[in-house]
């Protein structure tokens, strides 16, 4: 029998540490009491993108999207949604403003505004079902290019495509790709960098999870294109089940025949093997990457020569990212002038992004370039929680830079990202708002790169940890006002002299916020005071005295014994005492408390 | 298992693209199964496992079919509504398993309304 409804559930990682487990199986404990567990479909997917409000799912045919499931909600989705068709309201998503419910996917305003090519599987099909992807076009565009295309073609498409690397640094696919088929070697080698180290990303993690053979796919057409027989996907440990899931896509398109020898009953023959990266964050550098495959320590060496004349065991090899892999059938089967249709003149496509901070949707998403930042962070995003006011956005990861409000308008695209100082990275996309000090947003990037540089060369090592001392003093109010001279100093040099792009980029974050928000650096120079009211040793907690009611709630709650009572019954909070834990602050009923 | 040529993956996609084809619910006709308490007691649900097998015997590509709550016209259950992509929805009255049956054969394959077990046409 035909199943009448198919029910989505993310099984991405948010969901499953929020309980998706859990709640599939009471869902299919009722189902069965229902007795109609033959009539419908359970499919676990990857993310959906919303993983703040996991576990989610959708019910089709009428897309009916859920969220914030717990087992005790199974027992309603069955008896009222399955069996009477009503909408179980309560596990809508409810649209704060107008305070309506929005029952199906294509509704919410944070699907409707994306375009999803990357992600076009992801959450929409069993990423363990090698047929699901087929019913979706799945290898078709190799079908395609095994019988209808030369490689010279598939590169002239790709080419035309527009299509830039997703992993930061934007360079042509299509031109690399020539430039490793005209290389010179007996041997080629493809490699897909999974290793996706930029802090709170997960692009690539979800890509992988949710729909590992669009990768596999785009890999098989890359080394088509450019006579490779062996491709490695290199990723982190940390990722088990994106590292689960492509080894079982791997071991079914092997037994399909679509990986192995004589492809589609072709003489084009390719296989991929995996490679666990420890995680470090340069090992996503690819001469690093490369060294790391090798079995080597994953140390960044000079380029030239580039990979694609002298990489893996020194034979050419290309190797781009997972999200840039991914687009690869899309554009094979519906062509490069698609593509390029979308984006701007020199950004095409789509870019997925990791949105987190101070956005009431948190999640992943993928959007057409050149698109503005104000559509991404209100339209898709819904703004910034609470009513509060937006203050920055910090894009491209730790090599990244903070964009300010009064660039709300910009495009999002490779030129005008890095005009303003920031990159476009590979998609991590963190807002800030009012309550967030810029001065230790830069200081937290800086001491990540400054963590993960891996101390080959002396700018990066030595001075990135001069500069993350220089930002610890201003922000214990300690900074005098050459420090931020000498804060652009070291960054120039950092920028110029560092062998690999980890130092190169690592200043970022503190020249844009230096460039944006110097004025927030000199508070903390000169007046000794973090606007943002976030650095613990230049805030202080004081009682208004006159208002004080007396209620000694703040005396009774401070874990020190801070606050004391004094002669006329209000109370005092000991300077010297005090810690600045923000108890009595939150606690005080009559809110007369003051943080400075 | 056997290495696939492109016309085996034709026709993996082929089968594939029909299990999952109530994910795409954009241009295709409907049936809806009216299963309120009253519509599950008039025998609603025997109705509706009919309609699935019907589908299935019939191997319907072009069809989804879903289910909705009480529309306040108990005596009429069970009620069906029949929309075909670009026609007027149909409601039927009193659609018994074999009722269903017929209004599948006649009106989703062939066009043709079931006009004496009609309640209304929207
Ligand atoms: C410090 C550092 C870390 C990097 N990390 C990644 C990464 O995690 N994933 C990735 O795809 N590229 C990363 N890159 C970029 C790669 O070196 C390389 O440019 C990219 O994988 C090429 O693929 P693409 O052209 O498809 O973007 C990193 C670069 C640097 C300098
Ligand atoms: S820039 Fe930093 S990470 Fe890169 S090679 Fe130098 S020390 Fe290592
Ligand atoms: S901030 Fe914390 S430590 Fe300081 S007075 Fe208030 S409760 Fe006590
Ligand atoms: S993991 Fe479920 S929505 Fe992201
Ligand atoms: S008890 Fe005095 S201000 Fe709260």
């Amino acid at each position: 029998m035909p199943e009448r409804a198919h029910i989505l559930i993310c099984a991405g990682a948010a969901c499953i540490s929020a309980g998706e487990e859990s709640f599939k199986s009471a869902l299919e404990k009722e189902l069965k009491e229902a007795k109609i567990y033959e009539e419908v479909k359970i499919i676990e997917t990857g993310c959906f993108g919303t993983c703040d409000l996991g576990p989610v799912m959708v019910i089709y045919p009428e897309g009916i999207f859920y969220i914030r499931l717990k087992p005790q909600d199974a027992r309603d989705i069955v008896n009222e949604h399955l069996l009477k068709g009503r909408v179980v309201e309560r596990l809508l998503v409810r649209e704060p403003e107008l305070k309506i419910f929005l029952p199906t996917i294509n509704e919410l305003p944070f699907f409707k505004n994306q375009v999803r090519i990357a992600l076009r599987n992801v959450g929409f099909i069993d990423p363990l079902n090698i047929e699901e992807y087929i019913a979706r076009e799945g290898y078709s565009a190799l079908g395609k290019v095994l019988t209808e295309m030369t490689p010279e073609e598939v590169i002239e498409e790709v080419k035309k495509s527009g299509l830039r690397g997703r992993g930061g640094a934007g360079f042509p696919t299509g031109i690399k790709w020539e430039l490793g088929r005209k290389a010179k070697g007996d041997e080629k080698y493809i490699i897909c960098n999974a290793d996706e180290g930029d802090p709170g990303a997960f692009m690539d993690r979800s890509i992988l999870e949710g729909d590992p053979h669009s990768v596999i796919e785009g890999m098989l057409i890359g080394a088509y294109a450019i006579g490779a027989k062996k491709g490695f996907v290199y990723i982190r440990a940390e990722y088990p089940l994106a590292i689960k899931r492509l080894t079982y896509a791997l071991e079914q398109a092997k037994s399909y025949g679509l990986l192995g020898e004589n492809i589609l009953g072709t003489n084009f023959s390719f296989d991929i093997e995996i490679r666990i990266g420890a995680g470090a964050f340069v090992c996503g550098e690819e001469t690093a990457l490369i060294a790391s495959v090798e079995g080597k320590r994953g140390m960044p060496r000079p380029r030239p020569p580039f990979p694609v004349n002298s990489g893996l065991w020194n034979k050419p090899t290309v190797i781009n990212n997972v999200e840039t892999w991914a687009n690869i059938p899309e554009i094979i089967l519906k062509g490069a002038d698609w593509f390029s249709s979308l984006g701007t003149e020199k950004s095409k496509g789509t870019k997925v992004f990791a949105l987190a901070g101070k956005i009431n949707m948190t999640g992943l998403i993928e959007v057409p370039m050149g698109i503005t930042l104000r559509e991404i962070v209100y339209d898709i995003g819904g703004g910034i929680p609470e009513g509060r006011k937006f203050k920055a956005v910090q894009i491209g990861g730790p090599a990244g830079g903070c964009i300010p409000a009064e660039y709300l308008d910009t495009p999002v695209d490779y030129e005008s990202i890095t005009s303003l100082g920031a990159i476009m990275g590979s998609g991590g996309l963190i807002v800030m708002d009012e309550d967030n000090c810029m001065v230790d947003v830069a200081k937290f990037f800086l001491s990540f790169t400054q963590d993960e540089s891996c101390g080959k060369c002396v700018p990066c090592r030595v001075g990135t940890k001069r500069m993350l001392e220089i930002l610890d003093k201003i922000t214990k109010g300690d900074g005098e006002i050459r420090d931020l001279e000498e804060l652009e100093d070291l960054a120039n040099v950092i920028k110029n002299t560092s062998l690999c792009g980890l130092g190169k980029g690592a200043p970022n974050p503190v020249l844009t916020t230096l460039k944006y928000f110097r004025d927030e650096y000199i508070a903390h120079i000169k007046d000794k005071k973090c606007p943002a009211k976030s650095c613990i040793a230049l805030i202080h907690y004081e009682v208004i005295r006159e208002k004080c009611r007396k209620c000694s709630i703040c005396f009774k709650n401070c874990p020190v014994g801070a606050i004391f009572k004094d002669y006329d019954g209000t109370y005092v909070i000991n300077q010297e005492k005090c810690t600045k834990c923000g108890i009595c602050f939150q606690i005080c009923p009559f809110k007369v408390i003051k943080k400075e | 298992m056997k290495k696939l040529t492109i016309e085996e993956l034709k026709k993996i996609r082929e089968k594939a693209q029909t299990e999952i084809q109530a994910r795409s619910p954009e241009g295709k006709d409907r049936i809806v199964v009216h299963m309120g308490t009253c519509g599950i007691a008039a025998g609603a649900r025997e109705t509706l496992l009919a309609i699935l097998d019907e589908i299935e015997k019939r191997n319907l590509q072009n069809v989804i079919v879903t289910q909705a709550g009480c529309i306040g016209l108990c005596e009429y259950e069970p009620i069906i509504s029949v929309q075909k992509v670009g026609t007027p929805k149909v409601l039927y009255k009193y659609v018994t398993p074999e009722k269903a049956r017929r209004i599948i054969a006649q009106h989703v394959i062939n066009g043709q309304i079931v006009t004496e077990d009609v309640l209304s046409t929207e």
